[in-house]
């Protein structure tokens, strides 16, 4: 992504790429994203808020799971393939194992009232989070102005009106990339502007 | 619970399942949860390895489960088919996208300059910030006029805009609150 010149930026070893996405997977409960931001922009300073938000609209509009593809070019980003994998990894291999080992185990836990009253409020943060991350990231999209509509509308299209995502990039991502070529398209010298 | 570690694996049923995966990988625009559809035709309704109830239970266990969602895939592996299915079902789904995602960002990444990857980048960031928010919306939908969910919501909405609390505090008090039944 973008590189903003003259800031300091951390440079992480596949190992602690690993370690920090492992810490901050094993705490994601109901959505992986609002600390995945929370961790990358925040806490390590590995990419600008800026920087954040485009990669993840990236990850959004490529098929597979949103954080998978984030984490994967951020590692490739700062460490290449073995970046990708250790940032991957860290996402995956410790939840899968306690994921399978519920799932083993599944139907003598789900049921309990106990087990689900807790779920209804870890969902009720969770959506908290991902509202404060999106209040996070809205600082970011100040100076594109034709921006402010593509996202009032998906917000109306797909929260509102269960619009799906393949339709939304076509509805609202494919005319936000073409106004935004328009504004920075290359103007030969001399011409009238 | 044994026969998922101790039968031996049957091979064309995995390879047929890993390569059926394979395919709707790359079809999850959306992130995991929209390849759902395609993998419950075919895993409930095609092949009948299972039913309905163990379909939908899995998608809630991988949401109470720390971690990304789409390992509900690794769940509805185990109890297709075992620890294969649980490998095969989770590499087919991770696999093609991943690839695509890495050369994607490179691609992209690679020209920081360049006008149209420019635009890439700065024209779909609007959507992801606009789809973070329609995550919100579609998620408090079921609880609009839960008073004490909205609460919960709107409290920890402020807290983790305004604070540096760590998340995992502001989900442990959440649990403990739906746990002893105030949220009922």
């Amino acid at each position: 992504m973008s590189k903003d010149s003259g800031t300091q930026r951390a440079v992480p070893s596949a190992a602690t790429l690993y370690w920090s996405f492992t810490k901050m997977s094993l705490q994601a409960f109901g959505g992986v994203l609002p600390l995945a931001e929370r961790m990358i922009v925040a806490e390590k300073n590995w990419l600008t808020k800026k920087e954040f938000v485009e990669m993840l609209g990236l990850s959004q509009t490529l098929p597979g799971p949103n954080i998978i593809n984030l984490s994967l070019m951020l590692g490739d980003q700062f460490q290449g393939p073995r970046g990708a994998f250790a940032a991957v990894m860290g996402c995956l291999s410790l939840p899968i194992l306690i994921v399978s080992a519920l799932a083993i185990f599944y139907s003598a836990v789900a049921d309990h009232p106990v087990a689900q009253g807790a779920l209804q409020g870890m969902s009720a943060v969770s959506v908290g989070l991902v509202i404060a991350m999106g209040l996070r990231l809205l600082g970011t999209q100040r100076d594109y102005k034709f921006g402010w509509l593509v996202m009032a509308g998906s917000v109306v299209g797909v929260g509102l009106m269960g619009l799906k995502l393949t339709t939304s990039i076509l509805v609202f991502g494919l005319p936000s990339v073409l106004v935004r070529y328009w504004q920075l398209r290359p103007r030969s010298d001399g011409a009238s502007s | 619970m044994s026969e998922l570690f101790l039968s031996a694996p049957d091979w064309p049923l995995l390879t047929e399942i890993f390569l059926r995966f394979l395919m709707l990988s790359l079809l999850a625009t959306g992130g995991a949860l929209a390849i759902a559809p395609g993998m419950h035709a075919y895993l409930v309704g095609e092949r009948g390895l299972l039913t309905d109830a163990q379909f939908v239970g899995a998608i809630a266990l991988a949401q109470a489960a720390p971690g990304p969602n789409v390992l509900f895939v690794t769940v509805l592996g185990w109890q297709a088919a075992g620890l294969g299915g649980a490998i095969a079902m989770t590499l087919g789904a991770l696999l093609p996208s991943a690839m695509l995602a890495v050369y994607a960002g490179r691609i992209v990444g690679s020209h920081p300059q360049n006008p149209f990857m420019r635009a890439l980048r700065e024209g779909l960031a609007p959507l992801a910030v606009g789809l973070t928010f329609s995550t919100g919306v579609l998620l408090l939908t079921p609880w609009v006029t839960d008073l004490k969910m909205m609460a919960v919501v709107l409290v920890t909405t402020a807290v983790a805009y305004k604070t540096k609390l760590q998340p995992i505090f502001m989900i442990l008090t959440g649990a403990l609150l739906g746990g002893f039944g105030l949220l009922s």
